[in-house]
Formats: C-alpha cells, sequence, structure tokens
C-alpha cells in the first residue's frame, strides 16, 4: 500500500495559556488514514495533550466534527490521500466556544436544538416492501441528524447572529412538522416564525453542503417557510 | 463525615453505568476520562444489542447477561435502540444442522426464538442470500452505541456525578499499601492537580491493564480488535448473522441510513495502535456479501478498529476462544487496597457490571445501599449538555 508522510496544521488552544496558534506535526498515511486517525497517531506518537472529539469512527454519532481544509466536516470519513493536499489544516468548529485545541463546547448547539423537541426514532422508511417481523409494529430506526453542529459551523448567518435558531434545530423543528408522532406542531411553528427563526436564512445552502447525514437542513428551512406560507393564506382565507 | 467518594477511571460505557450505580446508593463520585467520552472502545463497536444468541452454545454465562441486561436496558433506555430484532440465517447444510443445537441452547438461556422457513426469511429480509435455508428470529437490535451510555453520564451528572473528560490519570498516590489518590492531567490547561478518594474504579476497558500496570497489579487484558465497515443503505432492517459458531464478517448492523459489516478479531499488546488491517476490510466485504450480496455494490461509507477488552491468560492469540463476560478484580489479593478493576464484558453488559463493581465497593467500604438502576429510568442523552 502507497504510504506518504503529509503535514497537519492544528489548531491548539489551552485554556490559560498562550494565544491560540497552529502547530504543524507530520504524519506517515496510507491509503486508508482518516484525518481523525492521523490526529489520533498525533496523539500517540508525538503530543498526548493534543485533544479532539470522536467516538464511533464511521459517521454515526457526529462528535468528531471540524474544519479540515476550510471545510465542515466529520475527520473519521476523510480519507487524508483523497485531500490532495501536502498539508492539511485542522481546525475546530467555527461559531461554538473552544474549549481546547479541536474541542468546542456543545452546550449552546443542545440549548437550540432541545428546543426543538424532536423524537430520535423514525419509522424507517428503508425495504418497505418487506413484512415486518413479527412482534414488531414497525421497524423503527434513528433518525438522521446526528447532531454533528457541522451545519452550524458552515452557517453564515450564524457567524453574525449569534441569536439565530440555526439549520440544525430548525430541520429538527421540520421533522416534528413533517412527522408529528403524537406531538403538537403547532408551538414549534410559532417558535420558528421569527426574527431569529427560519426567515433570518439567507439561502446560502452552506449547511446543505456541510451535512455527512442526508438531512439537508436548508431544505428543511424553505419547507418550514412554505408551511407558514400556506398556514398564513389559510387563516386570511378563512379556511 | 460526608459520603465516601469513589474515583472512576475510564469514560466509556462501563464507567459511565459506574458513575450512575454509585451516584444512587449515595456516594459522591468523580469520574475522569483521557479524551472525549466514548472515545475508545464504546461507542466504536457494531452498535448491537445482543440478545444474547451469538454466544448461547459456546459461552452460556455470556448469552444468559445479554438476554437478562437487553430487557433491562430497553426498560431504562427506551429511545436508544432501534425497533429491529434480530435474524440468524443458515446458508449450508451444516449450519441447518447446528440450527437445532442453537435453538435449543437459546431457549435453555431463556432467549425467546422463532424459526423462520426460507419464504418467511425473504418476505422480511428481500435482500438476504436466497440460497439461505431457514432463519432464526431472535430479540437483538440496533442500539445507538454512543448516546446509549452518554445517557448514563447524564443521569449520573444531574444525580450529583462529577464527569472529568480530557483528563487523564499520571500517577497514582499510595499511603502504606493503598491508593489514596490519582495525578491527573487536565489537557484543556494543561494543569496536574490530585484528586483524594476513598476508592480507586479501574474502568479502563482495553486499557485497564495499562491502568492496572500503574498500580503495580496484573489485569489479564487482551485488547483484541475487529474490523468494521459501513456502507450507505440500509441493506436490511433486522441485524443478520450468519448461524454458526461466531466467525470472521459474520453480521450487519443496520445503523440510521448506514449497514455495519463485521468483524474480525486478533489480539494487540497496545489499545492505541490497532491499525486497519486491509485484508479485513476485503474479508468484510467478502464474508458480507455472503449474507447480503448488495455488500459488494454498496458505497463505501468508512472502515475502522476498535478493541475489545477480553479477560483472557496471555498467549491467546485471536481473541475468539475468550469469554465475553466481565469480571471485577479487587486487588487486595495482590495487597493492594482501595482500587479495583472492572473489565471485559460489553455494552449490552454494561449496567451489570456497574452492578457488579458497585456491590464489591460498596462490601469493601461498608455500605448496605442495595442497587437501583434496573428500574430507574435514564434521562435523555442531550441533559448531558445542558
Amino acid at each position: 500500500m502507497v504510504e506518504r508522510d503529509i503535514d497537519f496544521k492544528v489548531f491548539r488552544y489551552k485554556q490559560g495559556g498562550a494565544a491560540p496558534a497552529y502547530q504543524t506535526f507530520r504524519v506517515r498515511c496510507d491509503e486508508n488514514t482518516t484525518v481523525l486517525v492521523a490526529l489520533q497517531d498525533i496523539r500517540r506518537d508525538q503530543d498526548g495533550t493534543l485533544i479532539m472529539r470522536h467516538s464511533c469512527h464511521h459517521a454515526s454519532c457526529g462528535t468528531c466534527g471540524m474544519r479540515i481544509n476550510g471545510r465542515e466536516e466529520l475527520g473519521c470519513v476523510v480519507k487524508v490521500f483523497d485531500l490532495n493536499t501536502s498539508t492539511v489544516v485542522v481546525e475546530p468548529m467555527r461559531n461554538m466556544p473552544v474549549i481546547s485545541d479541536l474541542v468546542v463546547d456543545m452546550g449552546p448547539f443542545y440549548d437550540r436544538f432541545n428546543s426543538a423537541g424532536m423524537p430520535l426514532m423514525r419509522e424507517s422508511e428503508f425495504l418497505d416492501e418487506a413484512d415486518v417481523a413479527e412482534g414488531l409494529e414497525a421497524y423503527m430506526r434513528c433518525e438522521n441528524c446526528i447532531e454533528c453542529n457541522l451545519c452550524v459551523s458552515a452557517c453564515p448567518i450564524m457567524g453574525t447572529d449569534p441569536t439565530y435558531l440555526g439549520p440544525a434545530a430548525l430541520a429538527a423543528a421540520w421533522r416534528v412538522v413533517e412527522e408529528p408522532r403524537g406531538l403538537d406542531a403547532k408551538p414549534l411553528l410559532d417558535w420558528v416564525d421569527s426574527q431569529n427563526g427560519c426567515w433570518r436564512c439567507h439561502v446560502a445552502y452552506e449547511c446543505n453542503e456541510a451535512c455527512p447525514s442526508g438531512v439537508f437542513p436548508g431544505d428543511k428551512i424553505m419547507s418550514l417557510r412554505r408551511e407558514l406560507t400556506k398556514r398564513k393564506f389559510r387563516r386570511l382565507f378563512g379556511r | 463525615m460526608g459520603p465516601f467518594h469513589a474515583v472512576i477511571i475510564g469514560g466509556g460505557g462501563t464507567g459511565a453505568a459506574v458513575a450512575h450505580d454509585l451516584t444512587l446508593r449515595g456516594m459522591k463520585v468523580t469520574l475522569i476520562e483521557r479524551g472525549e467520552l466514548t472515545s475508545g472502545t464504546t461507542g466504536r463497536h457494531h452498535g448491537l444489542l445482543h440478545s444474547g444468541a451469538r454466544y448461547a452454545v459456546k459461552d452460556k454465562e455470556s448469552a444468559v447477561e445479554c438476554i437478562e441486561e437487553n430487557t433491562i436496558l430497553r426498560r431504562i433506555a427506551p429511545g436508544s435502540f432501534e425497533l429491529n430484532d434480530g435474524l440468524f440465517v443458515a446458508i449450508t447444510d451444516e449450519e441447518v444442522a447446528y440450527s437445532s443445537e442453537f435453538i435449543e441452547s437459546c431457549q435453555e438461556c431463556g432467549i425467546p426464538v422463532r424459526r423462520l422457513t426460507h419464504t418467511e426469511v425473504l418476505a422480511r429480509e428481500p435482500n438476504v442470500n436466497p440460497a439461505i435455508k431457514l432463519g432464526v428470529q431472535v430479540p437483538d437490535a440496533t442500539m445507538d452505541a454512543m448516546r446509549m451510555p452518554l445517557r448514563f453520564f447524564a443521569t449520573a451528572k444531574h444525580n450529583g456525578a462529577t464527569i472529568k473528560p480530557y483528563t487523564e490519570v499520571v500517577d497514582f498516590v499510595r499511603r502504606g499499601n493503598a491508593v489514596s489518590a490519582i495525578r491527573v492531567r487536565d489537557h484543556t490547561s494543561n494543569k496536574e492537580y490530585e484528586i483524594g478518594g476513598d476508592i480507586f474504579i479501574n474502568a479502563g476497558g482495553a486499557w485497564s491493564g495499562r491502568i492496572g500496570a500503574m498500580v503495580g497489579v496484573d489485569v489479564p487484558i487482551r485488547p483484541s480488535p475487529g474490523v468494521m465497515l459501513a456502507v450507505y443503505g440500509r441493506l436490511s432492517n433486522m441485524v443478520i448473522n450468519r448461524l454458526h459458531a461466531s466467525g470472521d464478517g459474520d453480521i450487519i448492523v443496520p445503523q440510521r441510513a448506514l449497514s455495519v459489516i463485521g468483524t474480525s478479531s486478533w489480539v494487540v499488546e497496545d489499545p492505541d495502535n490497532l491499525g486497519l488491517p486491509e485484508d479485513h476490510i476485503q474479508m468484510m466485504i467478502h464474508f458480507g456479501s455472503e449474507l447480503i450480496p448488495a455488500v459488494r455494490t454498496a458505497k463505501f461509507r468508512a472502515a475502522w478498529s476498535a478493541a475489545r477488552p477480553l479477560i483472557g491468560p496471555r498467549g491467546a492469540d485471536t481473541g475468539r476462544e475468550l469469554s465475553r463476560t466481565f469480571k471485577c478484580f479487587d486487588h487486595i489479593d495482590e495487597n493492594v487496597e482501595g482500587f479495583v478493576t472492572i473489565t471485559g464484558g460489553k455494552a449490552t453488559t454494561l449496567r451489570g457490571m456497574a452492578e457488579t463493581t458497585a456491590n464489591v465497593v460498596c462490601a469493601k467500604l461498608g455500605l448496605a445501599k442495595p442497587c437501583q438502576t434496573r428500574e430507574f429510568v435514564l434521562l435523555p442523552h442531550t441533559a448531558y449538555y445542558v
């Protein structure tokens, strides 16, 4: 297997220490090496104080969101050679407080996301021609959103207006409107129908681009707008 | 004198469940983890809530643990498991012959089973290899491997536990033959400090041998990695297993909008250096496509290794022969007081592992508090962050 040395220019910051700075590490990579694995190799072999978030290593948990060469990515599914650069720049996500190195504080994300109250399970739409196994009412699966915050990091509005609800929370709200699963969508529609709700989006669709999990938050924001417009018209015409 | 202070080293599923259990028993709890929570083996495993069927023939102790904990976890962590059940499929005549022993063993372990004909299997799982001869439905399920344990952390935290990620143990402080404190480094600030306590619990999983060595005790742990491959699309609704004595590439776990094929097994010395053997990735495609032919054409998403913390003597070479059960070691038998290790086991049995550990800890401290975790419904994972 082909191996190459790649330089990783990594954002470093420790609380109470020096100002944030970049530090470069050289790592031997092969065709299978992901950015996350390279960062772990740095921690093991070169600097045990480098910290990052990670868990599942296959884009199912959403913890290893970071900026790689200026793009929002999950480090676990970006192969280093696919980047085609001899230096890979790795930075924490934007629009979130940095705790240290590549670790951001996810608190503000969950403050907004929890308000949408989206159930975490949905009826599976895969292989829907199949008989359901005895004893089950329907095949239930986990929702697509993995709460990685990449859409929030990529959103140009989030950077200028911290009161904006942001793509992840708005997409979660749409899931409830689209498939209420016994919940009342009305209060959620009222919540997103505001200056800092779905009307704040400038339709840059950076969130769609960044989403690693097929949620397409930008599309969901537009769906919310259509639903609100529809309801306003209905009220206007007394229906 | 205030409550006893328990210090847990290791922020995977085991540490999470121990923190929850001891907090409910009224102890002061501090947990440290050198990286992000669930960044070791927890979260990176297959995401299978075991029914125990996989172990029923050869490892009854593990199988019984699994079905008991499977039932409890569904009760205390609703929403962390996809409702999809599992299916063991027999392809060869040998596997058909094995199915009787398999079904009997499951029944002996209390695992509900339902035998399905060729036609019934394909009606439920149209992508499964049409050459299959029969199937057996069991109460496996897909778990959210990161968020399920995070609920234990969330609940422990809301009940008063202190959870410190990015905090690594660098040394143990002894008074006589007892561990009296640990010295830790906070990687968010590079500051070192001491945490004193009455009891120290090594919940390092595949790293528990290394932590034990810092104290000078022997933890007979064999880090035993396996390779997993994730492809786009749910190729099945149920968890699909090969109906045979366990082997490589014999399980496909659908997860969200992905399918995860696993796994292999070997043994390493350093759990931080697992590697990712290319031939094992190819093996997942080869054997996985025997279960579901579409594996061969499905789009690649990720391949990775994760280290099981298996208990066993040095010298085991594939890891397959080691039991999947867990053990709690009180290191007083090596003349070290105030230090216990919980290791082995699997994500499905995390709560049971914690109960056993907490029982050992309470007995050592003379604390007569019963376990409450069997009925205690956990907070959602999002509560960890707020």
